[in-house]
């Protein structure tokens, strides 16, 4: 079978210990057997280990910051159009998405498909309106408030018991077992993300999570569960196994079908001693542990890619159940002068 | 009380449990009471095979066996 050329743009080449979803999801479009792919890397700091994957990245260039401007973000994304004609595009940070989103229909111009959220789907599943969003929804949410000052700590205690959980609006959670601990999350989480900064509910139970592909219509084109089996000191799963869950594939398939959701996703869900299940965490894009799907029989990238191209996808019906990841780290050997020229030039 | 349907025991006494994604590892006799479990053989036709094979009076063997009742329990590895 003639595979077709494709141009794809992916972020998030910081493969850490706590990695972006870049590599992962570039790795399972290599894959393809229905695609040839020249991948463009963008990076953000000129050590992120993707950077130097060159079996994985045929070209990088460094991008700016949103943080800076989401037109200087597009400007150099116009730029390295010019000399890639790059079809796809795939921001993997919650943090770029909005500028992703609000410039689709640029993108577009460019010949730059995308396949994110609407606007109105990212803004409602943020996690300080995860309240309305369980209550629009009907699913079970645990209590959340969101704290823009310093002086509104005193007031958790009058609403929570503690533990509490501590959130970043993008990144970031800490369980704070009383008012001091709340300070010292609140004050690191705030100038590293800015604010809000969320107070949640501590639901008592193991963590689980899915990560799913929603077309846009309400149809679930993928989905695999996961249980994390070893943990980082950062939250990071670095291994995990695919579960036999049907009650969290049935409440992935509820909120695709209700929000309409339109590309990946990743569920954080908390399972109690009861079998309920809290959903505590929408993140608006592939997570990091995706190459898991990939490995049990989905590979979700790959799909992902063929919705931005418009092209029709047949939902996955079934996956490896007992399925595992683990992770590793592995030192590259890069030259001087790739580093250099990264540094300076802004590609290589 | 009926050992989960689901959940995959190995020859080597392996157990995964993968509505969870737990797993657990069993000695000889934890195996064969799995393995009769799973058959769906009550707490008599249990003791019964038991105390043909092992050399164990029936009060040590309730007492055991109700232990790992309550083992599996705790683990959710039964159901209703």
């Amino acid at each position: 079978m003639n595979k077709t050329k494709i141009t794809l743009a992916a972020t998030g080449l910081n493969n850490t210990d706590n990695p972006g979803p870049g590599i992962p999801v570039i790795r399972a479009i290599r894959e393809s057997k229905e695609f040839d792919v020249r991948v463009i890397g963008l990076a953000y700091e000129t050590l992120e280990p993707g950077i130097y994957m060159r079996d994985l990245v045929d070209k990088v260039y460094m991008v700016p910051y949103p943080s800076e401007g989401s037109g200087a973000l597009i400007e150099r994304i116009a730029y390295i159009n010019s000399i890639e004609n790059i079809d796809v595009l795939i921001p993997n940070f919650d943090a770029e998405l909005y500028t992703f989103m609000k410039s689709a229909s640029t993108l577009k111009k460019m010949g730059i498909h995308t396949f994110l959220p609407t606007i109105e789907q990212f803004e409602e599943r943020h996690k300080s309106n995860l309240p309305e969003f369980g209550k629009k929804y009907n699913l079970k949410v645990p209590k959340s408030i969101s704290l823009l000052k310093h002086s509104e700590i005193g007031e958790i205690r009058k609403e929570f018991e503690y533990p509490v959980m501590v959130k970043g609006k993008f990144y970031d959670a800490y369980v704070a077992y009383n008012e001091e601990q709340v300070r010292m999350h609140f004050n690191k989480i705030s100038a590293k993300w800015g604010l809000p900064v969320i107070i949640q509910e501590f639901v008592k139970g193991t963590e689980v999570n899915v990560v799913a592909l929603g077309d846009g219509k309400g149809n679930t084109t993928g989905a695999v569960p996961m249980r994390k089996q070893y943990i980082t000191d950062k939250g990071k799963a670095w291994g995990g196994v695919t579960l036999d869950a049907p009650d969290m594939l049935k409440l992935t398939h509820h909120i695709i079908k209700s929000t309409l959701w339109r590309g990946g996703m990743e569920l954080e869900l908390i399972r109690t001693n009861n079998n309920d299940l809290y959903l505590i965490e929408i993140n608006p894009r592939i997570p990091a542990w995706v190459y898991l799907a990939v490995g049990a029989g989905q590979n979700l990238p790959e799909a992902l890619l063929k919705l931005a191209l418009g092209q029709e996808v047949k939902p996955f019906e079934k996956f490896d159940i007992g399925k595992i990841f683990i992770r590793y780290s592995y030192d590259m050997i890069i030259n001087w002068n790739d580093f250099e020229k990264i540094s300076t030039q802004g590609e290589i | 009380m009926k050992i989960k349907k689901n959940i995959a025991v190995s020859e080597s006494g392996f157990v995964f449990d993968p509505s969870t994604g737990e797993s657990f590892s069993l000695n000889q006799i934890g195996l064969e009471l799995v393995e009769l479990l799973k058959q769906g053989q009550g707490f008599d036709a249990i003791k019964k095979e038991i105390l043909e094979i092992y050399d164990v009076d029936e009060i040590s063997f309730e007492k055991y066996y109700y232990d790992f009742i309550s083992s599996l329990n705790q683990n959710q590895l039964l159901e209703d």
